[in-house]
């Protein structure tokens, strides 16, 4: 239930930082999404829904970073085998 | 779809694994505590690429779970009658309550409603001013803004149908509940990142501290596991106890303050049983004095209700990580989703529902006996 999904903020309605929506693209399909909880976000970011409510903005370097930790482990590893 | 896709990658899990088994000299039980991540790691099979010294155990982290058979009879009562239309996350209607469920509630007349969110409720409440709406308000930490968000807007639109049944829990509480059990066999934690997107991290550091395990906020596709575990593993070997973030690109330490502030609102923290469990103090919400007036069970006259579960049910056990799902001796013969006799058997989180899609097969023979002719 905690489940929360990665969506692409493409328009924005009303400026009433309590009642503000948007629309979030998931992969294509278009939902009506709650902004109260990251009143920066801005049109073009991604932001994770749960139950209808943004409830944060992804980071575009961190996911990167994520995606590269494993190469760095990996170096790490290498250099010393069963090395911590 | 970006910022999924590319953390489902099978070589990558591959090589996550062996990084793994090179970082482990001894064995270890770490728990997931989300039912989100027990469900990708059941699904795509992330315990199976693990080295044999790594012990997973599966959490309480599922909402629908741990909400008390009671609550369950105060939502069948409220929803059975003529006047409430009763909104609900889909995955509340077939937990059983002591006699039956919602959905059977429903066949029998009651206007029941699953809802994608506590907002649709409230706009079904604005649609129909005659009726009493309901939101059936279950979660952790991940779900409280939402359903606080509603009442906010309900009392800005000065909504007099509309109420919550309130049954929100906290995760660090069942955390140190499981850590301060003598049986725990628990080491380290992945904690829940949707939890810390919007709560951050700093009320896991006294826990951390305190019972000197890592405790490492973790995402919720493979890859994000397997580094969720790798990091925990690592601090394990080293003798750290730390509170660290694999989830960097959606939790901040200091979590989501709009949405904290908007929790802090609308709720505040107070006792909760948790089903299977049993009560766990300061572990839950319940609505604040200035909201009371939008209190289902005030409104109904069922706050005082009580019920005792079932006795076969072991899930107190699987939600601590004591048992696993196979284990329990009804699993998959007298309990299965079709006739769930615990919520973790229906919850799309649940473990033993997880196990029972996707590991039925593997049940171990002491769990499954055959009796000969
Ligand atoms: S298999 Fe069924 S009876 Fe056994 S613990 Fe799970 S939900 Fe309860």
């Amino acid at each position: 239930m905690c489940l929360a999904v990665p969506g692409q903020l493409v328009s924005v309605t009303g400026d009433d930082p309590l009642m503000r929506t948007g629309k979030v693209s998931f992969g294509g399909i278009l939902k009506e999404v709650h902004l109260a909880c990251v009143p920066e976000a801005k049109v073009g970011e991604y932001v994770i829904v749960h139950a209808g409510l943004a409830i944060g903005i992804l980071d575009e370097e961190e996911a990167a970073r994520t995606l590269q930790y494993l190469q760095q482990i990996e170096a790490l590893g290498e250099g010393a085998p069963g090395s911590p | 779809m970006k910022f999924i896709d590319e953390y489902r990658d099978a070589g990558a899990a591959r090589r996550y694994a062996e990084a793994i088994a090179r970082a482990t000299t001894r064995p270890w039980t770490i728990m997931e505590v989300c039912g989100g991540q027990t469900h990708a790691i059941v699904k795509f099979g992330v315990d199976a690429l693990l080295p044999p010294a790594i012990t997973l155990v599966h959490g309480p982290g599922c909402p629908v779970c741990v909400t008390p058979v009671e609550m369950l009879d105060k939502a069948i009562e409220i929803a059975s009658r003529p006047e409430v239309i009763f909104c609900s996350f889909g995955d509340m209607l077939r937990v059983p309550g002591t006699r039956r469920d919602l959905l059977a509630a429903k066949a029998s007349g009651g206007d029941v409603r699953i809802v994608y969110s506590p907002l649709d409720a409230v706009r079904i409440a604005r649609e129909h001013p005659a009726r009493q709406v309901v939101f059936f308000a279950v979660g952790f930490e991940t779900t409280a803004p939402a359903n606080a968000m509603a009442v906010v807007h309900a009392r800005r639109l000065d909504l007099a149908n509309f109420s919550m049944l309130v049954s929100h829990v906290l995760v660090p509480p069942a955390m140190e509940a499981i850590l301060s059990s003598p049986g725990t066999r628990v080491r380290g934690f992945l904690a829940a990142g949707h939890v810390c997107t919007v709560m951050g991290t700093t009320e896991y550091e006294p826990l951390a501290r305190t019972y000197r395990v890592p405790i490492v906020v973790t995402g919720f596709e493979p890859a994000d596991i397997l580094q969720g575990l790798y990091m925990c593993v690592r601090q394990l070997e080293e003798g750290r106890a730390e509170v660290e973030n694999q989830y960097t690109r959606s939790v901040r330490r200091e979590g989501n303050p709009a949405a904290v502030q908007l929790i802090r609102q609308v709720f505040r923290v107070r006792a909760r049983a948790w089903r299977g469990i049993g009560e766990i103090s300061q572990s839950g919400l319940g609505l604040a004095e200035e909201y009371a007036a939008f209190d289902a069970e005030e409104r109904f006259g069922v706050a005082g209700r009580t019920a005792a579960e079932s006795p076969e049910c072991r899930s107190g056990l699987v939600l601590q990580g004591l048992l696993k799902p196979p284990e329990c001796p009804a699993f998959g013969t007298r309990c299965t989703p079709e006739h769930p006799l615990g919520a973790t058997m229906v919850s799309s989180e649940g473990a033993c529902a997880a196990y029972y899609r996707y590991r039925r097969g593997e049940r171990p023979p002491a769990a499954h006996p055959v009796t000969e002719p």
